[in-house]
């Protein structure tokens, strides 16, 4: 994949991915945002899954020599030994590949539930919020900041979701906004 | 996204008119972007913005070249034929899919930039390698000039 690798200009990521919201949020299904939600989630489940297919390092290509004569190439896929190494996968060549950087903070409760942080999202950095004139208002625009800035996160999640299905970890993703552009990814691994 | 939309809609031609109208929105933003990076002077004639489209245009978003060609008498319509589509790396449409225009964005995209610099158009595609053509080819045609409209009057 890498020697090969196409490049075509993140604004059209960009305009994609910003258009696919406000299609889903604000045009076909403007009044069951939760609805939208899933779709968008769905889509990003969908290419969570293709990038982890062709993300996997590939340590070595086997050639397996069958009984008559024909060759196999298979792919030796590294043995993640626990969901803790996928998640560090995902928080490094994963994040590296799709969004440029790593991960800045991994936590976990070691019971499941893992919270990644990225302090500056790169999807979100294109979302800006009037400046609040009083600190009433203040409160108001984080929230409306918050809000208004969630609607992009579904698809990093199904983004998540998805890679880490792919990889055997059952899980549920969701996000949060604490401050723009900083957010966090929660992954709950189904036991 | 096309495969999300074709579960959503079930109707070919819904999502062909869906894409359009993503590319469109997404179009007249880009055009800005465009503009901004690509240091192009204001085109003279229709002849110019084909050229401008094919060979900065889609090398600048889309790393890939067209050729400008088949015009029409009087210079309104043309085509753009692709030397590449990275849009459609590893698809392949399905027996059920037979109407769909997996690309109808790229028709979208270059409407809604065009309408932002004053002109009308129409963008179809005329041939498309996923539904057995030999070559992604866009047919471009230039409906009419609109008017700048400038916000303020000069007598006021």
């Amino acid at each position: 994949m890498r020697a090969g690798s196409r490049e075509v200009a993140e604004s059209c990521l960009d305009g994609i991915t910003m258009e696919m919201v406000a299609t889903y949020c604000d045009r076909l299904h403007s009044s069951k945002p939760d609805l939208a939600a899933r779709r968008i989630e769905a889509i990003g489940f969908q290419v969570g899954q293709q990038l982890a297919e062709r993300l996997v390092p590939v340590d070595l290509l086997a050639c397996v020599n069958f009984p008559f004569g024909l060759i196999l190439y298979t792919r030796d896929r590294p043995r993640f030994t626990d969901h803790l190494e996928v998640i560090k996968f995902i928080c490094k060549d994963f994040w590296a590949e799709v969004f440029k950087k790593q991960i800045d903070n991994l936590k976990t409760n070691h019971r499941g539930v893992f919270v990644l942080q990225d302090t500056r999202f790169r999807w979100l950095t294109r979302i800006s919020v009037d400046s609040p004139l009083t600190p009433s208002e203040a409160n108001n625009t984080t929230l409306a900041a918050a809000q208004a800035g969630g609607k992009y996160l579904y698809f990093p999640c199904g983004l998540i979701r998805g890679a880490l299905t792919n990889l055997g970890v059952p899980c549920a993703v969701s996000a949060e906004i604490a401050a723009l552009p900083a957010c966090s990814f929660i992954i709950r691994i189904k036991v | 996204m096309v495969r999300q939309l074709l579960t959503d809609f079930e109707d070919v031609e819904e999502v062909n008119k869906q894409l359009d109208t993503m590319g469109y929105n997404i179009g007249i933003r880009l055009i800005d972007d465009f503009l901004s990076k690509a240091n192009v002077t204001r085109c003279s004639e229709f002849r110019e913005t084909a050229d401008v489209i094919a060979k900065i245009g889609f090398k600048m978003f889309l790393g890939v070249t067209a050729t400008v060609s088949n015009w029409n008498a009087d210079f309104t319509e043309c085509s753009l034929v692709l030397d590449d589509n990275p849009l459609v790396d590893f698809v392949e449409l399905p027996e059920t899919c037979q109407g769909l225009y997996y690309c109808n964005v790229l028709c979208g995209v270059i409407r809604g930039a065009l309408e932002m610099v004053s002109m009308r158009t129409e963008v179809k595609w005329a041939r498309d390698m996923l539904r057995g053509d030999d070559a992604y080819e866009l047919r471009l045609k230039l409906i009419e000039h609109v008017a700048e409209e400038y916000p303020y009057k000069d007598d006021d």
